[in-house]
This record gives C-alpha cells, structure tokens and sequence, in this order.
C-alpha cells in the first residue's frame, strides 16, 4: 500500500502531505503560545506593579541569544539548500552548525537561569518571574525538541538519502519550518519579557 | 499479532482500538454516575453491594463521603468528555470511516495516528490511576476552577498529567485527519461530493487543532502553580481555612476559566459535529432520497465551526466580568444557535415526503432529533445573561447539555454503531436487541433527565453530596431523585442488551453482503470487511453527488458513488 502525496505534491492543492502537516502543527502551535501571550497580557494589566524587567533580566545575555538563534535558522535554511544542490557533505556542516546553535542558546540560557537562582530568584518570587520562567522553559522545551529532531535528521536519518533523495530533502524542509517557527517565538518572547 | 492487533498503522484497527477502549471509558464513566446517583436518591445511606468496594478512606461503612462523591462528579465528566465521547465520535468513527468515504489507502500518517491512539490510552491510565493516590482523583469539577484546583490533593496533578496526554493525542489526530481529507480524497470526489461525515469531521479536527491548546496552556500554567510555587490562578491576600495563603499572588482565577472555556465551547461542537455527521448518513440512507439542504448545512458546519471561537464567555456570566462583555458574548450565543436549527431543520426537512425504512440505526437517529432538540431550545435560556443568573449551576444545566450528549450524541454513536457494524465485521447487529435496547435507552433517558430541569428550575444547585436535603427551595423537587435512580438503573440493564449483541454479533450475527443497507458512499464500495492496509480492491473514482438515492429512471433506487463497487448493480 503506498500512500499518495507523501513526496509528489497534489496538483489541486499544491501540497505535498507532510507540509501540510506541520504547518496545521505550527497552527496549533501558535495558539498554545497565543494564549500564553494573553495570559501574560491579562495578568500585566491586572497587575498594581509591574518590576522593571531590566533590572532582574539580562538584556545582553537574551540580545546575543537571539543572534545564536538567528544565525541557526540561516544554516538550517542553507542546509536544506545544500540538498537541493545535491551535496551530503555540505548538508552535514550546516546542520551540525544549526545544532551547535541551538545547543549553545540553551547555554547562555541555563547561566540566566542560574544566575536567577543564585540570588533568589524563582518562579514563586513573583508573578512577572513566574511568566519569564514559564514562557522561556516552555521554548527551551521546544529547542530541545527541534534538536532532537535535527539530530536524528543528521545522523541514522541520512540512511534516506541514498534511495529517497525528495523526501529526505522535503523532511529537511520540514524540520526547518518547525525550527523557524521556534525562532520567532523567540523573537516575540525576547521584546516582551526584556524589553517592554 | 503484535503488529496486527496492538501496534498495527491500519487505520481500520485504530479505529476500533479506539472504539472498544471509549466504550470501556463509557462504561467507566456509567458506573461513576450510578454510584452519584444512587448518593443522591439516599444521601447519607450505606450503599448496598459496591459500597463496601469503595473503600474505608472513601466510603466508611458503605456510606459516601462528600471528599469521594467530588472525585466522582470530576471524573464522570472528564472521563465523558476526553476518553469516551470525543474518543468515540472522533478518533473511532473519524479513523475507522474518514479514509473509506474519501477512498483512501489509510491515514496520511499511519504512524502518527497509532502513537495518537498511544497517547490516549496513557492518558486514560494516568486518569484511573489517580483514584489510588493519597487524597484520591481530582475533585474540583471537570472544569478544574482555581483557586480550588490549585490547593486540591495530588490528583488534581494526575488529572493535569493525563490532560497533557489527551490534548496532544487529539492535536496529532487533528493534523492527521485534516491532511487526509484535504489529501487523499479519490479522484473525482471534489469538496461537494464529499458526504456530510466527512465535513463535520473536518470541521471538528479544526475546532481540535485550535481550541485544544488553550486548554493545554492553561494545565501548564496550573501545573506551574501547584509544582512550582507560581500563583498564576491566585490573587494576593487569598485567605485559606481562616490562614492567609503564602503565595506570592497576583494571579487571576478568571484567567484559567478564559482559557478553559476557550478550549471548552469549541469542546461542546466537537461532541456534537461528528454526531450530527453521522445521523445525516443515517437518515439519508433510510428516507432513500438525498440530504435536503446539502450545501447549507455544510456552510453552517463552517458558521458553527468559527463563531464556536467566540461565544466561550457565557459559561462566565455570573463571574462579575461586566455588562458589555456578556452583552457580546449573549450576541453571539443567540447567532450560533441559527446554523444549528439550520442543519437541525434539514434533517427534519429531509424526512418530509419520504418513504422510510425503520431499523435499530434509524430509530436511533429519529430519537436524535426531538432529544437534541430539547437539549439546544433549553441552552437558550443559559445562553442569555439575565435568564441564566437564576438557572446558573443548578440541574437545570446538567439536564440542558446531558440531553444534547446523552439521548443526543450517545444515540447518534448508538445508531453510527448498528449502521456501520456490517462493514466492520461483515455481519449484521441483531435487530431485536437492538429495538430493545432503543425504547429502553429512550425512555429511561427521559425518565433520568427530564425531572432534573423542574428540579433545576427549582433552584436546586448541581454537585450537592446531600442532593440539596439542607435547603427548603429543594425540599418539594427532592423526591424526583429516586424516580430518577430507578431509571438510571433501568438504562444500565437495557445497554445490557446493547452489550450481548454487539459481542454476539462479531461472531454469530447474519452474514452481511457488501452493501447491506443500499447505501451510496464510497465505504460501501470496499469489500466487507475492508482490506487490511490499502482498503479497495481497485482505485475507487467518484462521479457523481453523495447521496443519489431515488434518481429518477434508475432501475434501483440507489446510484452508488464508485462505479466498480461490488454491489453497483448499475454497471456504469
């Protein structure tokens, strides 16, 4: 039994299946960080005193975090079109640089973390740390997810390549719209805990 | 075997995983409320026979403890909700039929699905499991309300583990069924040919994918607060047992009642659409002529679909969240009402000038209609602010919703059940049990629910351990409580009959052709039962409308969908 669509895109919808996939994935994805946003608005607006952020918060630290994460999803981007040109070699450089990334994001993240605790500071302190807590754990729980999956992309997962080039490439694809996606939640949650 | 039965990527098998582990829930769901029943018709008595089950911590001597029949009322409605209906119409019905009606080899995502059903079925454990805790399951209502939720015993956690669970098999689902429908319909099967089953499945995969992660964000931030200490759910200066609480506070309860709710209305359309999906291919295969309205109830699939996003709000009219607001959302609960009598008033219309055939399916759908009837012209006075300050929380409400999901979307999966039985086995339902079991189901549906709306309008509240024996407003409507028992008893033995013949049937039922009841969809077109992994013996192609029953000029009064179907005596 072979299903259709799985690499050939269906002429009347444009779409091949897995791209439809994720992207209904990445919509329900926005709405559990939509309505974690709201929340976030309705417990500020309720709030009498809101802390100044910068002062609890490291806006260098979360500054280079977006670059790291940036800079990621750029080689993400080229490792994809490393298959597209037809080279493992190249596809193997750039997505070990995208894990790389995402690994050292997670870094400087845990000595935020750390820093946070080392002078008392935890998720029950008060509610605007509760949120930071909250909102970034739950994205370094997606980091780590888009690793896990990169990293199986990069190693027993290249086994498709030799007889599946198409969908290896379009898995690529796909993992790379899931790993954008993880970017800019970042970029929202970076202005909206550090910055405003 | 291992493969085949438990970890197998056929659809068809999912499917009927799903089936029998939701009607086990069911079940389990049915024994909880018999045990609240039978409470609430001798409060303060020792249960005869199950009570001394229970055990000491729950029930000394036999006699319910108010702390229990909490967890009891919890988890009917959770185990209702998220591991037997939605399950049932969903992930049962929607995985065993969606793939045959659109002529598909399987699911896009075989895998995905069977890990979806795997998530579920965790779920489902962890939610038993919690009754064995310290401080037994959760007890905060199936809406888990804060600040209660937050300070409950650890089985509030489980609840929120198992929840996880459940959201992300359902998300997982939902990708996996929209993809299929949107991919792998045959050719020749363009979105209005498409049977009616197959959008409300659509429509309610999207109502899953967008609405089930506000709840999945509120059991995060729940969780948070009772794991980690946050207060997202409690305000500054909360007082508890006549001790200020000492949390750090600046939480907002109504937050988690937003998000709740959020995911909680659309939830209701998810109980509903595949029902209604499914008595339209009931009744239209039994009046042997088309759906009347065909295009206008899919468009009000699509009405209902989207404003179900933004009438959560009525559920919160007496939390003091001001005027305007529950002006608004009193809008548009009235204008949802509409593309429900729409569709409700098209399968009535498609009735009209029919010649019908009576069987256990039909008659089940036909029960359908007045029940949910009953059970949406009631939820209008809920729906308006001012009417609901009185009927708020009280039995009112649970008659209101328990008549669109008990007699309502139970009798749709009863009568989705005897319909779709031959396919799966290849043999027909025994139709005399199956008449019993309907009239028993009917009346004793009636006899439990009808009294809870005088009750209701008595102003007697819903989750009294004591059924209301301390208020005098309750005193004149108390004794309907034994009435009520009687029937809930009544049900459980008539679904015996349901029990035997659907175990009978398996094996020792008629032997069914292809197509037993005449029907045009493409699932009739499979052989029976459908071929494991790839279903069709050849490509099916659609050519024509869903339902072309009664064509005129037609030598049978019905023109299958797929030519090459096993019973298309047309031959075209």
């Amino acid at each position: 039994m072979e299903i259709p669509y799985t690499t050939q895109i269906r002429p009347d919808t444009g779409l091949t299946n897995p791209k439809l996939g994720i992207w209904l994935f990445l919509a329900s994805e926005v709405m559990l960080f939509g309505s974690l946003f709201s929340a976030y608005a309705l417990l500020r607006m309720g709030a009498e005193t809101w802390p100044d952020q910068s002062a609890v918060l490291s806006v260098p630290l979360a500054a280079l975090n977006t670059l790291i994460l940036i800079a990621s999803s750029v080689t993400m981007v080229m490792a994809w079109a490393s298959l597209k040109d037809g080279s493992l070699p190249k596809y193997r450089r750039y997505m070990g640089l995208t894990i790389l990334g995402g690994a050292l994001f997670l870094v400087v993240k845990s000595f935020e973390y750390s820093e946070k605790f080392s002078h008392g500071l935890f998720p029950s302190t008060d509610i605007f740390l509760a949120l930071y807590f909250t909102l970034t754990g739950l994205h370094a729980i997606h980091v780590i997810a888009g690793m896990v999956v990169n990293a199986y992309l990069l190693g027993p997962g290249t086994r498709l390549w030799a007889h599946h080039r198409e969908q290896f490439t379009n898995r690529i694809e796909v993992a790379g719209l899931y790993w954008h996606f993880v970017d800019v939640v970042w970029i929202f949650l970076f202005p909206v805990l550090y910055l405003l | 075997m291992l493969r085949r039965y438990i970890f197998s990527t056929d659809h068809k098998v999912i499917g009927l995983q799903y089936g029998f582990t939701s009607l086990f829930f069911l079940l389990v769901g049915f024994v909880l409320v018999l045990i609240i029943r039978w409470q609430l018709a001798s409060p303060g008595e020792p249960i005869p026979f199950v009570g001394g089950l229970l055990g000491e911590q729950n029930a000394p001597g036999g006699i319910l403890l108010p702390e229990f029949y909490n967890q009891l009322g919890a988890m009917h409605g959770t185990i209702m909700v998220f591991l037997a209906i939605v399950p049932l119409a969903f992930g049962a019905f929607g995985n065993y039929l969606v793939p045959l009606q659109i002529g598909a080899p399987d699911m896009t995502f075989p895998r995905l699905n069977m890990v979806s059903y795997q998530l579920y079925f965790i779920g489902g454990v962890i939610m038993l499991a919690s009754f064995f805790v310290p401080g037994g399951a959760a007890n905060n209502g199936w809406t888990s309300y804060p600040p209660l939720s937050d300070l409950a015993p650890q089985g509030q956690t489980w609840w929120l583990a198992g929840m996880l669970f459940l959201i992300f098999s359902s998300l997982l689902g939902a990708v996996n069924f929209i993809t299929t429908i949107i991919q792998l319909r045959a050719p020749g099967l363009t979105w209005f040919r498409l049977p009616f089953f197959v959008w409300a499945q659509l429509i309610t995969a999207f109502l899953l994918l967008l609405a089930f992660p506000a709840l999945q964000a509120a059991a995060i931030l729940q969780g948070m607060d009772r794991i980690a200490g946050t207060s997202f759910f409690l305000p500054s200066g909360l007082v508890v047992s006549g001790r200020p609480l000492e949390v750090s506070g600046g939480g907002n309860a109504l937050l988690w009642q937003h998000l709740f709710w959020f995911l909680g209305h659309p939830e209701v359309y998810v109980l509903i659409l595949p029902a209604l999906g499914i008595i339209a291919e009931v009744i239209t295969n039994n009046t042997r002529k088309p759906l009347w309205g065909y295009r206008l109830m899919v468009y009000s699939l699509f009405v209902l679909g989207f404003l179900s996003f933004i009438v959560w709000a009525h559920h919160m009219f007496l939390t003091g969240m001001g005027t305007v607001i529950s002006a608004f959302f009193q809008a548009t609960t009235m204008i949802i009402s509409i593309p429900s009598v729409v569709i409700l008033s098209s399968l009535i219309l498609t009735l009209y000038g029919g010649s019908i055939r009576i069987n256990t399916p039909m008659l089940f759908a036909l029960a359908f209609l007045p029940m949910f009837g009953i059970g949406g012209l009631t939820g209008l006075p809920l729906g308006l602010a001012t009417t609901d300050i009185p009927l708020h929380d009280t039995n009112y409400v649970v008659a209101h919703f328990h008549y669109l999901v008990a007699p309502g979307t139970i009798f749709a999966m009863f009568a989705g059940i005897y319909y779709w039985f031959p396919k799966a086995t290849g043999r027909m339902m025994n139709e005399t049990l199956g008449r019993i079991h309907f009239v028993g189901s009917l009346v004793c549906m009636n006899l439990i629910f009808m009294p809870m709306f005088i009750q209701g309008l008595a102003g007697v509240n819903r989750r009294l351990w004591d059924a209301g024996q301390l208020y005098t407003h309750a005193a004149d409507t108390i004794y309907l409580n034994v009435p009520m028992a009687y029937a809930a008893f009544g049900l459980a033995f008539f679904q015996l009959f349901f029990v035997v013949n659907l175990f009978m049937s398996i094996r020792g039922g008629a032997v069914a052709s292809a197509n037993p009841w005449e029907a045009t969809t493409i699932e009739w077109a499979t052989p029976t039962p459908p071929k494991a992994h790839g279903n069709f013996d050849r490509p099916p192609r659609a050519v024509r409308d869903p339902y072309e029953y009664s064509v005129p000029g037609e030598a049978v009064d019905f023109s299958p969908q797929s030519p090459g179907a096993p019973d298309d005596r047309l031959g075209t």
